[in-house]
């Protein structure tokens, strides 16, 4: 932008680059106030907050007992402005917004799939209107419908008997967070001169890619303008930036409303916005603007609304994530790189809301966690999650290395700088059925169906380490090839036909693109290799020669305790099949990782592969993530995370976990051991002397 | 080797979190004379099982993981480690060297005077005792364990001279040692100690019962209920008081 403008609601910020770009990174920088004190200062629930979540409390009791769902949408099609404003009580909600025209109604959004949104409606007893039926059919076409229109017969045969599981190519890939931000700080208007500014000067020679830039760039425009209108049907004026806190929490609020209400995302996460918020909140409070406990309140009510972000699923949907999760995770704290922490009252006040309002696991708070953040900050968190179980913690040290302080978590651990990056989603390889296609040669083992290449089974009765491990790369090469192709198509459809158009308004022009993989089944894999290369296995055939089953004499070294014998076979597992995925193209440049994290999936990934090496019966659920298969770590906890952290996290930045359930005894009382100052006080001065005198006697 | 250079352990545990402050690695050391009646772990009785390791193994195994046990360090428990007493001093003398915290879990019984030396060797690398005070009476302890008291009560003593830090943990069992007049007992008996820091009442459990099943031992305290959490609270509660009143009335 040629001149510096005048923008009254940037009066008293420190000014900086951030006001020529959009960069809420370096206004973030030049205006937060890092928070070192304790959590007295924060303000309990007001009597607005109470009767509003009485209200949701009431209306989740409604919805529990209709069997899950209270009110769907079936003839509106759902876009940014599809609806007129909605609200709990209008006269008590300091922050406003929903879906659709009322709380706990469920938006209709077909472009993903028509099938699976009629199939969420019929399951939950709605009918979805013909007409809309016919039109998401025969005129409009959707992602689902494209990719299946592209789809080989290769990859339709490794979905349906699940050697690559949960793709996103009949639902929204979400795990893409716009900046909201910036709908706070710029307001609209701005962002869409912005956007004007990077269609005015795109290349002019039209090849595909440069078309596509453009019809892109229109689309972010145009919702743009609709995001302006959703506000005005609030009515509020967002084409200007927020003045003050409660504006900044709107503003920002109404950026992630239109999001979701475009797109029924796997996982449609907030970013990181406590600190930016808290510059707002600073200034507000020094001139007097708001009072703590009205802030608090503005939080209180934003929050509310984000654990009321509902989206129309089936109920195999339900079954594969264990619930009905939405991913609304919202990134806290974190060190920054200039060493300063980014931990501010609104850190605070955020969290505090699992006490004002009650615990819940949406939205999906969770604290990027530095050994660096102050101390008063890590009790706050240690005593809000006793209190709650409900805050995620990330190695921040980790993170920060590559992706800055300003990026966030989408989804549960896919970190992406906010704005600048974006990821496509892409569900998972089931490494060990792919082991059981090395040992068959291609067939799949439940359905006795050639799915892989026909390459040379394993015919010996014992099976010898080398000659699986040798049948595992090749059918490791093929899977990674077949796998990432889907993938291909996938993201090619969604951006054509499912393209989220406002998230990627809230990007730069030059987007990195994350090409996400994922891993299913890594333990059993490593202990099926171990028990092959430690132990003995035996085969057991069926009539034709397959294996169904295996034998295992003897005993192995089992992944989880910390042994390097089986914990370097999960490397190679991880390095080899990653450097596959390298080896194949990938739709728009995206850059290829992996992650190893079935959280609840693994129950279905398991239940689909047959009997494996380890000593695993068919059906039988793989272990969580990267955990160790259950009852096999024998050395306890730290064992078990010392294996994991061997992974090679170069390989799998899309995140590695390690689910663990301990009961709170377990966790340690060295408070109710140790005296505290209350008994040391009463050995007043005098004490000191005279017990060693006492000791004395007795000897 | 001499008989310092390798214990025999029955397990380890890379993640303990009740055994002493912090996050440790805790070894469980094979053997026991004890015999008390709600022990639950029997299957670390005998001495003659377990796992020979050395020192070196064990240390081996606390550094790859040395990041966890930042406030921690580890801890020997059993089983009785007193019995091992060269190699749980080489143990400890080693750990001291690379900066580890130490802490003994024990009931103290097989301290002998005789053995001083040994033991002040022993004294000088640990960074805090648990002492398990079974019971507060002689009689009582003969009964609840099978062995004599006066040994418990020279140790502590001992510790308090070398000004080792102390933690009395008691385990409160319906109806065998959650009485008043034992749990004040108690706190009488462990006011003198300059070195007490602090104070552990564990509610008994019933989950050693099927180790014993496992080991085809009858279990001496079948029937008897677990303890209310709550109820061990109340009782630290008695046991403290009692030691206030009683430092009070050494203090005059």
């Amino acid at each position: 932008m040629e001149e510096m403008r005048i923008v009254p609601e940037w009066d008293s910020f420190t000014p900086g680059v951030w006001q020529k770009e959009i960069n809420v990174r370096d206004f973030i920088q030049k205006n937060y106030t890092p928070y070192e004190g304790d959590e007295s200062f924060l303000a309990g629930p007001t009597e607005d907050t109470k009767a509003l979540w009485d209200q949701v409390m009431d209306l989740s009791r409604q919805e529990r007992e209709k069997g899950g769902v209270l009110d769907m949408d079936t003839s509106i099609v759902s876009t940014i402005t599809s609806h007129g404003p909605g609200y709990l009580d209008k006269s008590r909600e300091k922050i406003v917004g929903f879906q659709t025209d009322k709380p706990f109604k469920r938006a209709l959004q077909p472009y993903g799939g028509i099938r699976m949104a009629v199939k969420a409606c019929e399951e939950n007893g709605y009918h979805v209107d013909p007409q809309i039926v016919e039109f998401f059919t025969k005129h409009r076409k959707t992602h689902n419908e494209g990719v299946f229109d592209a789809y080989t017969p290769e990859m339709r045969a490794c979905r349906s008997s699940h050697i690559i599981t949960g793709l996103p190519d009949a639902y929204g890939r979400g795990r893409i967070i716009g900046d909201y931000r910036r709908v706070a700080l710029y307001g609209v208007d701005r962002l869409i001169e912005d956007k004007q500014h990077q269609k005015d000067t795109t290349r002019i020679i039209m090849y595909s890619g440069v078309t596509r830039e453009r019809e892109e760039l229109s689309e972010q425009i145009k919702a743009l303008k609709e995001l302006k209108e959703l506000g005005r049907i609030y009515g509020f004026d967002i084409s200007r930036p927020a003045a003050n806190v409660q504006e900044a929490i709107q503003w920002l609020y109404f950026g992630y409303l239109a999001a979701i209400k475009e797109q029924n995302g796997a996982a449609m996460s907030l970013g990181r916005t406590s600190t930016f918020l808290d510059i707002y909140a600073q200034r507000d409070l020094a001139a007097g603007t708001f009072t703590e406990e009205q802030i608090q309140e503005f939080v209180d009510h934003f929050i509310m609304k984000l654990r009321l972000v509902k989206f129309a699923r089936t109920p195999e949907y339900n079954a594969l994530f264990s619930g009905d999760p939405t991913w609304v995770t919202e990134s806290i704290g974190g060190m920054g790189i200039d060493g300063r922490s980014m931990v501010t009252k609104m850190s605070y006040r955020y969290l505090h809301t699992l006490e004002n309002l009650g615990t819940a696991p949406e939205p999906n708070l969770t604290v990027l966690w530095s050994t660096r953040l102050p101390m008063n900050f890590k009790r706050f968190c240690a005593k809000t999650s006793i209190l709650s179980s409900s805050i995620q913690y990330e190695n921040d040290d980790l993170m920060r290395v590559t992706h800055g302080d300003d990026y966030a978590i989408a989804c549960c651990v896919s970190s992406m700088r906010v704005g600048k990056e974006m990821q496509f989603f892409g569900a998972r390889a089931n490494l060990a059925k792919c082991l059981l296609y090395a040992i068959n040669g291609g067939v799949d083992e439940i359905s006795k169906k050639q799915v892989g290449p026909r390459y040379r089974p394993i015919t010996s009765e014992y099976l010898d380490y080398d000659e699986v491990v040798e049948r595992f790369q090749d059918m490791m090469k093929w899977l990674a090839s077949v796998y990432v192709n889907t993938l291909n198509i996938i993201h090619y459809m969604h951006d054509k036909y499912c393209y989220e158009r406002i998230q990627m308004a809230l990007h730069d022009r030059n987007v990195k693109r994350w090409f996400a993989t994922g891993i299913a089944g890594l333990s059993v894999v490593a202990d099926s290799l171990s028990a092959i290369k430690y132990a003995k296995v035996r085969t057991i055939r069926d009539e034709n020669g397959i294996v169904v089953d295996y034998e295992v004499e003897g005993d192995f070294p089992k992944y989880g305790n910390d042994d390097d014998r089986v914990d370097s076979i999960a490397y190679n597992v991880v390095q080899g099949f990653m450097d596959y995925v390298r080896g194949n193209h990938t739709y728009r440049g995206g850059i290829p990782t992996t992650s190893i994290l079935t959280i609840t999936s693994n129950v279905v990934y398991g239940k689909n592969t047959g009997s494996t090496p380890d000593g695993r019966k068919a059906g039988e659920a793989f272990a969580p993530g990267a955990n160790p298969m259950h009852r096999r770590d024998t050395h306890g906890a730290v064992s078990s995370l010392s294996s994991v952290s061997k992974l090679p996290f170069k390989d799998a930045q899309d995140g590695i976990s390690n689910t663990f359930s301990i009961i709170p005894g377990a966790l340690g009382k060295d408070d109710q051991i140790f005296f505290d100052d209350a008994i040391t006080f009463e050995m007043d001065p005098d004490c000191a002397c005279c017990e060693p005198n006492l000791s004395d006697e007795e000897d | 080797m001499s008989a310092c250079d390798t214990g025999r352990i029955h397990s380890v545990e890379s993640f303990g979190t009740v055994d002493g402050p912090g996050v440790r690695f805790v070894m469980f050391f094979q053997g026991c004379p004890m015999r008390c009646l709600y022990c639950h772990n029997p299957d670390t009785w005998s001495t003659g099982g377990g796992t020979e390791m050395t020192v070196d193994e064990l240390l081996t195994a606390y550094e790859r993981n040395r990041g966890f046990y930042r406030q921690g360090g580890i801890t020997a428990t059993g089983g009785e480690p007193l019995l091992q007493l060269p190699f749980l001093t080489a143990l400890f003398t080693a750990a001291r060297e690379r900066d580890i915290h130490t802490c003994l879990d024990t009931s103290g019984i097989v301290y002998r005077p005789g053995r001083q030396g040994e033991f002040d060797a022993l004294f000088s690398v640990t960074d805090l005792v648990l002492l398990d005070v079974k019971h507060a009476s002689p009689e009582g302890h003969r009964r609840l364990t099978g062995q004599e008291q006066s040994p418990v009560l020279s140790f502590a003593q001992a510790l308090d001279r070398a000004r080792v830090p102390m933690v009395i943990r008691h385990v409160v069992v319906p109806g065998l040692t959650d009485t008043p007049e034992e749990l004040k007992a108690l706190g009488r008996l462990i006011a003198p100690f300059r070195n007490l820091r602090g104070l552990e009442v564990l509610p008994y459990h019933t989950m050693g019962a099927a180790k014993y099943e496992a080991l085809g031992i009858p279990y001496p305290l079948a029937g008897v209920p677990a303890m209310d959490k709550d109820k061990a609270r109340a009782a630290r509660d008695v046991i403290l008081t009692e030691l206030r009143q009683a430092r009070n009335e050494m203090r005059k």
